[in-house]
């Protein structure tokens, strides 16, 4: 079922988990991944934002992606770790509970998002990707914060 | 928009002709009051004529035009053709700021040109540079046009070479012969030899011939590289720095030799000349020339340092001296920031170390901890040396001040001297470029509303001359300034009566003179009868006391009647640090901004009062502020006021717009100056709150932002609602 293509349009993606699933995004989006540490919680915020930390003088708004897929609220120990990814001009932390490793995935491997996901989870992914008997679901970044996206828009 | 370099350039052009406006301010300045010497005169041309080359460049035709008009009344004033009378300096004021007009103009403010002023400017210019040249018509007949711009008729004379007295300069030369040969860095720096030629052939008829005898075969071609020459011959007589002035900006990118035309035959080919770099004999001629033409650009840094010494003693701004030249560079801000920013996180990174290192239970004697403190004090040395980068002299705002009196003191009749103290006083640049606007607008008021008119202040007994001081220092880490004046001072009864009048205090209000006097900073409130077009525009001090208020400043007045007024701002040293009460609501760590604070207390169970189904009311001094819980209105979690009592402390702060209330916190952990870090970098505007800063141990606190806070606690009101409830 894996077709042969030519490495150019081969896709580096990370995997990671969180809410308890397996997640992928294009490793170019990542800057660096740090282990949690509290983050300062903001007033009037969503949930899902847990607050800001200090990533070597900048402002990181942290952002529970387990909470913002609607899989429920994270309870971060020190396993948890913060992939800090690049949205546009901004740096945004996602909170999840582990990285796993880096995939190379042909475009024939990626499968459209089926109907049956929640709007939540629905908007935010790309595309799902098996993996022998696991399944990666492509998340896109960009859409993580809302505002943030309206802004770039 | 931003990544066309050609904007960039253009907006490094505007940064400088920002400077340049300065300088040929302070230099026309200068002349007014007579300090001055002919380096003046010719500081104050070049400045002009580099505002014009630029423009040139960007094809700015209005601002060149001007430019140009200007230069040749000064080119007349600075070769002693014409008298530097009073009227001249005049003159030259109101081209300064027409020049500026037309600079802020091309760089597409909104402000409209005036095109009345400028036509009368250019007039009153003109008719000065024709008016004072009785021989105009023999030179006219006698030599090629003047170099001019686009009108080339209306200033038609010539400048005659021994005018300037270089002695070096051929009599009467009848044009001259120009080798030039740019290097490759003269086109690397920007520079367009065809633009030179084009100014070249302004100063009259030009024969051109390109000189490609460098140029190696198309094989051998380097990219970078540059081998053309060429060989002008300028069939006019302007004077040798005319000539030299064309190349004025390619100055040492290009090989130049320039040769009055007489001394050869005119028949000589061309030809000839190609051969000149080589050539001893022509070689040694220009190096002679350019001893002869050098010391009037070396003169112009001169005048600097002469008015050094009278810096600061008052006077007219024209003693406002300019640092010596110094070599300096143009950095962008953002990259300053940058370090700012590393440098800052440096810091902590330092002292959390520090503390692990305590924590670790090492002896202070260990080398662990004797190289961290040699590394405490470098970091500290860092840090200061960075900001003082940004660090800039209030001269910069103060000198734009003498004419500004000057200009209201003519509108109002009034005899004005402005005094001005500690100039040199340095601020964060962010700071230097909105000081300018509340300055401004003290200093008319203190003229307008602040001085007498000369009768009045002979019947008090004063000198008929008022004095406005201009002044800042630093005092405890911050930079103050003040504006005071020697007039009548505050009119206490009529500032009460407009106050009631406009509604703004009740008739009755027991005030003491002080609570008068800052009455003034009231919105709405303005003294003038009639809103005159200086103070009046509709703004009043409120305005300043707002713009302050935004920087982090403070403003107070203290009056006396018959002596005069003194407005004295307070402003922090930078905006990127701030002043801030740490104080802890809802669990969280957080910081009051020091220049919204009052007064902090511990409030008793009987000073609480509850109003209505939700509201809390605190007495303070026998005023009742609302009281705001500071977790709630951030939506912490919190104890419900009515439950904790009087307990936690109340801090009265101040929103921009003057409304006082009461913020109620857990707890008050001291004060300290942090660095202001941007919520809206990686994330967006939060409600309740302006920024965030970290604190020592690494850790984010978030800096509250009063005005939202108070109106997220709903609580509506003006100050005239909480003094009339007292």
């Amino acid at each position: 079922m894996t077709t042969i293509t030519s490495p150019e349009q081969n896709r580096e993606l990370m995997a990671f988990r969180a809410g308890g699933q397996e997640f992928c995004v294009d490793i170019m989006t990542i800057r660096e991944i740090r282990g949690w540490s509290p983050a300062t919680p903001l007033p009037r915020t969503p949930s899902y934002v847990r607050g800001v930390i200090n990533l070597r003088g900048a402002i990181l708004p942290i952002v529970d992606l387990s909470a913002r897929l609607g899989l429920g609220a994270c309870e971060p120990d020190g396993r948890h770790v913060i992939m800090v990814v690049q949205i546009g001009e901004r740096a945004v932390g996602l909170l999840v509970e582990a990285v796993s490793e880096i995939l190379i995935i042909s475009p024939a491997e990626v499968q459209p998002a089926p109907e049956i996901a929640s709007d939540d989870m629905k908007s935010l992914i790309r595309g799902i990707v098996p993996r022998d008997s696991r399944l990666l679901s492509i998340l896109d970044v960009h859409l993580l914060l809302p505002e943030v996206n309206a802004e770039a828009a | 928009m931003a990544t066309d370099p050609f904007e960039a350039i253009k907006a490094t052009y505007f940064l400088e002709c920002e400077e340049l406006l300065a300088d040929l301010e302070r230099h026309v300045m200068a002349l007014e009051s007579g300090d001055a010497d002919s380096d003046t005169l010719h500081a104050a041309f070049r400045a002009v004529h580099s505002i014009k080359g630029g423009a040139g460049a960007f094809g700015l035709e209005d601002l060149v035009r001007f430019a140009h008009v200007f230069e040749t009344f000064m080119d007349e004033l600075r070769s002693g053709r014409k008298p530097c009378s009073e009227q001249a300096v005049r003159v030259m004021l109101a081209a300064s700021d027409v020049l500026a007009d037309h600079v802020a103009a091309a760089r597409g403010s909104n402000a409209a040109l005036d095109h009345a002023r400028v036509a009368h400017v250019v007039a009153d210019l003109e008719a000065l540079t024709a008016g004072t040249a009785p021989s105009a018509p023999g030179a006219l007949a006698a030599a090629a046009p003047e170099p001019d711009g686009p009108a080339p008729d209306e200033f038609g004379f010539t400048p005659v070479a021994f005018d300037f007295g270089l002695g070096d300069a051929p009599a009467e030369p009848q044009g001259w012969r120009i080798h030039f040969k740019p290097h490759p860095r003269l086109l690397e720096t920007g520079n367009d030899p065809a633009l030179i030629l084009r100014e070249l052939a302004r100063l009259g008829p030009c024969d051109v011939t390109l000189d490609d005898r460098d140029l190696p075969g198309v094989d051998v071609l380097e990219d970078g590289a540059f081998h053309l020459a060429w060989d002008i011959v300028l069939n006019a007589a302007p004077p040798e720095t005319a000539v030299r002035e064309v190349f004025e900006f390619v100055d040492g990118f290009c090989d130049l030799v320039i040769a009055p035309l007489g001394a050869e035959a005119e028949a000589e080919p061309v030809a000839a000349l190609i051969e000149a770099p080589s050539d001893p004999v022509f070689a040694t001629a220009p190096i002679q020339m350019e001893a002869a033409s050098a010391p009037a650009p070396a003169r112009a840094a001169e005048p600097a340092a002469s008015a050094k010494p009278a810096a600061g003693g008052g006077g007219g701004g024209g003693t406002a001296g300019a640092a010596p030249s110094q070599t300096s560079i143009r950095v962008d801000l953002d990259r300053i920031d940058k370090l700012i920013n590393v440098v800052g996180e440096l810091v902590i990174q330092q002292a959390m170390l520090a503390q692990s290192v305590v924590e670790s239970g090492l002896a202070r004697s260990s080398a662990v901890s004797v190289g961290l403190e040699d590394l405490e004090q470098l970091t500290r040395e860092i840090q200061e040396s960075v900001m003082a980068i940004r660090a800039q002299p209030v001269k910069a705002v103060f000198q734009r001040m003498p004419r500004l009196v000057r200009e209201v003191a003519e509108l109002t009749g009034k005899s004005v001297r402005l005094v001005t103290e500690g100039e040199g006083t340095e601020v964060d640049k962010t700071v230097i470029d909105r000081l300018a606007e509340p300055i401004t607008h003290m200093i008319r008021n203190a003229i307008d509303h602040g001085l007498e008119d000369p009768d009045a202040r002979r019947r008090a007994g004063k000198d008929p001359e008022g004095v406005i001081r201009l002044a800042a220092l630093h005092r405890s880490g911050r930079i103050v300034i003040e504006v005071s004046d020697d007039g009548r001072g505050i009119n206490r009864d009529r500032v009460r009566a407009i106050a009631v009048e406009r509604g703004l205090i009740a008739a009755d209000a027991p005030l003491t003179n002080e609570e008068i006097d800052n009455l003034i900073f009231l919105p709405g409130f303005s003294t003038a009868s009639t809103v005159s077009d200086i103070s009046g525009r509709g703004v009043g001090m409120d305005v300043v006391k707002r713009s302050i208020q935004q920087l982090g400043g403070r403003i107070s007045i203290a009056s006396t009647p018959g002596k005069g007024s003194t407005f004295t701002m307070s402003l922090p040293l930078t905006l990127a640090v701030l002043d801030g009460m740490v104080v802890e609501a809802g669990g969280q760590t957080l910081l009051a901004p020091l220049s919204a604070v009052v007064e902090s207390f511990t409030p008793k169970a009987a000073d609480l009062h509850r109003i209505g189904p939700t509201e809390t009311l605190i007495r303070f001094r026998d005023r009742f502020l609302p009281l705001i819980d500071t977790a709630a209105a951030l939506g912490f979690p919190a104890a419900p006021m009515q439950q904790s009592g009087a307990r936690g402390i109340a801090i009265v702060v101040e929103s921009e717009g003057g409304m006082q209330a009461a913020l109620r916190v857990d707890g008050i952990h001291g004060q300290r100056q942090v660095v202001i870090k941007s919520l809206e970098t990686n994330y967006t505007k939060v409600d309740g709150v302006s920024a965030a800063t970290i604190l020592g141990d690494g850790r984010v606190a978030l800096i509250l932002d009063v005005d939202a806070l108070l109106s997220l606690g709903k609580r509506a009101g003006t100050p005239a609602d909480l003094r009339l409830a007292s």
